[in-house]
């Protein structure tokens, strides 16, 4: 019961937080300093066409009922037609949702797999040349430009060396989208050759998104182990004479990983925001590709829908992990 | 000033806080002295066909670009964009945030409330996103960068300041203050502003790093100062189409936000040891 509580608590600050960005989206879109009917209709358009068009598309209307308006148009998923790809800017960006994905989940698995063992590592050696070199990397890793990281990781492992390839999601055709996501749908179709391919080109914006995240990972797996460690059932368990290794990357960890649960949440909106100039770099097919591209071409329909789309799935994120985290640790149910 | 003094001591004893200061100071004489330290300070905004992408040497310490203009200068220069679009949207996030999150947990008023709940949609969206948007609806421009910054990073500071007030207001010496009579102005900014100060200016430090990384984000996808102004994020998208020969073209600008950003973090971390006792034992670790 005090779950259901506790998603219903979440839930009802979800709807007017979920209506709030869509005003804070749709008053942004209300202060261009230049007629945006002017901008449609083109230079060549007389006075009368602009007034006409301006009335036909409701901006002729008082601002708060257009924003109403706005409501009622995204209740129906409707998120306007992008000028560039003229198609309806939901289903692009629907289209492209699954390679985001993809490459979000496959950092986050790169960030947790790596993470977690490298902070355990770090506290219990702590203050050797591992632990320092651990920290100086763990604060490199959330200084750097991930833009910058990747164009650099793409001129030594595509350019220089030849390793992995250079852009784009799979070389040749890729397999019937089942999921959406290449390698598992590589896998479906019985491919391997096409889900080395699919991996392969995975690798670098994987890890180039990766690395902020591992970062985060890294710190918080360490504070939590090194607190955990000075609890007195570590001694006792100690004292019956458990082996080290035991205690800590079963009992020690269990216990230290909760803070690094509720960071997993946020850090998806690290990756997520990441994606958008990394998705750019590699010519990955995502939303953040879309949104660049939108930005390009001045695409002002498509980029209020991206906005809207990715805040969106940025808050439903955030509400699952909270239920997830309430699950897992009742505690969290009070606060 | 005593406890200005002994701060500035205690950082300069904090090795890991010490380079943070030592690496922002660096950023910032850079950005002082740009026009003396440049090598070619002629070669930074105009074309020079003639020098165009020629790889780091003597003379070219970074290389040129693609107009023929010196990395090294144009880098030093692009020193002064970053600190100025990073201290001004700080600065304006701190004069909204600050203001808004001291009143909203001081006062009982429904008008503080809402101000937070709507701090609460910009803290529910990654920053960039909203930037973008605003960025792109007012097109591509310094003061365009920085209204975005502000706009989608005062949330931070009222959020903060609101934790600490509602905090702070439950002790017992702002109750006795309160029991006295003392005007509710005067308790906020004699007793409450300076307790809340220093976890203040440890965001500030930290969210100039972050400031500086987003801003550079902005201009890698366009949305920055306009070329030829010699901006990191700008330089390195620039350089995509020229890679691999011209493998020197984003290196500069990279490190350069790498060294900004390590140090301003660096300097917010070592600030929290220094200036907020309750987190100082974490420290040690």
């Amino acid at each position: 019961m005090r779950i259901l509580a506790l998603i219903a608590k979440r839930l009802f600050w979800f709807v007017p937080t979920a209506a709030g960005l869509i005003a804070v989206v749709f008053f942004i879109s209300r202060i261009v300093p230049s007629d945006p009917v002017a901008l449609i209709a083109g230079e060549t358009a007389s006075r009368a066409q602009i007034e006409l068009l301006r009335t036909k598309l409701g901006l002729d209307r008082p601002l708060l009922v257009q924003l109403i308006d706005y409501y009622g148009q995204l209740i129906k998923g409707d998120l306007g037609t992008s000028l560039f790809t003229t198609r309806p800017v939901a289903d692009d960006l629907l289209a492209r949702l699954p390679a985001t994905i993809e490459l979000t989940l496959a950092a986050m698995l790169i960030a947790v797999v790596f993470g977690i063992p490298l902070g355990v590592v770090s506290a219990t050696r702590r203050n050797s040349g591992i632990d320092h070199g651990l920290r100086i990397v763990s604060v490199a890793g959330l200084a750097i430009a991930s833009f910058w990281l990747a164009l650099i990781l793409q001129l030594l492992f595509a350019m220089k060396l030849g390793l992995l390839p250079l852009q784009g999601r799979i070389t040749g055709f890729p397999p019937k989208a089942i999921t959406g996501f290449m390698t598992i749908d590589a896998l479906l179709a019985g491919r391997l050759d096409r889900f080395w391919s699919a991996l392969a080109h995975l690798a670098l914006p994987a890890i180039t998104l990766a690395v902020p995240a591992l970062a985060t990972i890294v710190r918080f797996t360490r504070a939590g182990v090194l607190d955990t460690l000075s609890r007195p059932f570590v001694d006792y368990q100690r004292a019956t004479g458990i082996p080290q290794a035991l205690i800590v990357w079963k009992y020690v960890l269990r216990n230290a990983l909760t803070s690094t649960v509720t960071q997993i949440g946020l850090l998806f909106g690290i990756l997520l925001a990441g994606a958008v100039v990394i998705e750019t770099v590699f010519q990955w097919p995502g939303i953040g590709t879309y949104a660049f591209e939108a930005i390009l071409h001045s695409d002002y329909a498509a980029v209020m829908g991206f906005t809207v789309y990715a805040g969106g799935i940025f808050m439903l994120v955030n509400l699952l992990v909270d239920i997830v985290h309430g699950l897992i640790d009742p505690r969290g149910g009070a606060a | 000033m005593n406890g200005t003094l002994l701060a500035v001591h205690r950082i300069a004893r904090d090795r890991s806080a010490a380079l943070g200061l030592f690496l922002v100071a660096i950023v910032v004489l850079a950005a002082i002295f740009a026009p003396w330290l440049s090598t070619h300070p002629e070669a930074v905004w105009d074309m020079n066909p003639v020098n165009r992408l020629k790889p780091p040497d003597r003379d070219w310490l970074f290389g040129t670009d693609r107009m023929g203009a010196d990395i090294f200068s144009r880098v030093l220069f692009g020193a002064r964009i970053t600190l100025l679009i990073a201290l001004v949207a700080v600065g304006a996030s701190l004069l909204i945030g600050v203001p808004i999150g001291l009143w909203a947990g001081w006062s009982d008023w429904w008008i503080g409330e809402a101000l937070m709940r709507v701090s609460d949609v910009f803290l529910a969206v990654p920053q960039i996103v909203l930037a973008i948007a605003i960025a792109q609806t007012l097109g591509p421009s310094i003061e365009n960068v920085i209204l975005a910054l502000s706009v989608t990073y005062w949330p931070w500071f009222a959020r903060l300041v609101y934790a600490e007030v509602r905090t702070l207001k439950r002790e017992t010496f702002i109750e006795a203050a309160i029991a006295l009579g003392v005007p509710p102005h005067r308790i906020v900014m004699r007793h409450v502003l300076p307790n809340v100060a220093s976890p203040i200016i440890v965001r500030a430090s930290i969210g100039m790093g972050f400031t500086i990384l987003t801003a550079a984000s902005l201009g890698f996808l366009g949305l920055g100062a306009p070329p030829p102004a010699p901006e990191w994020g700008r330089m390195i998208s620039e350089s995509r189409e020229f890679l691999p020969e011209a493998w020197w073209y984003a290196l500069a600008p990279g490190m350069a936000i790498f060294i900004v950003v390590m140090g301003f973090n660096l300097l917010g971390d070592g600030l929290r040891d220094v200036l907020d006792p309750r987190l100082r034992r974490s420290h040690d670790r």
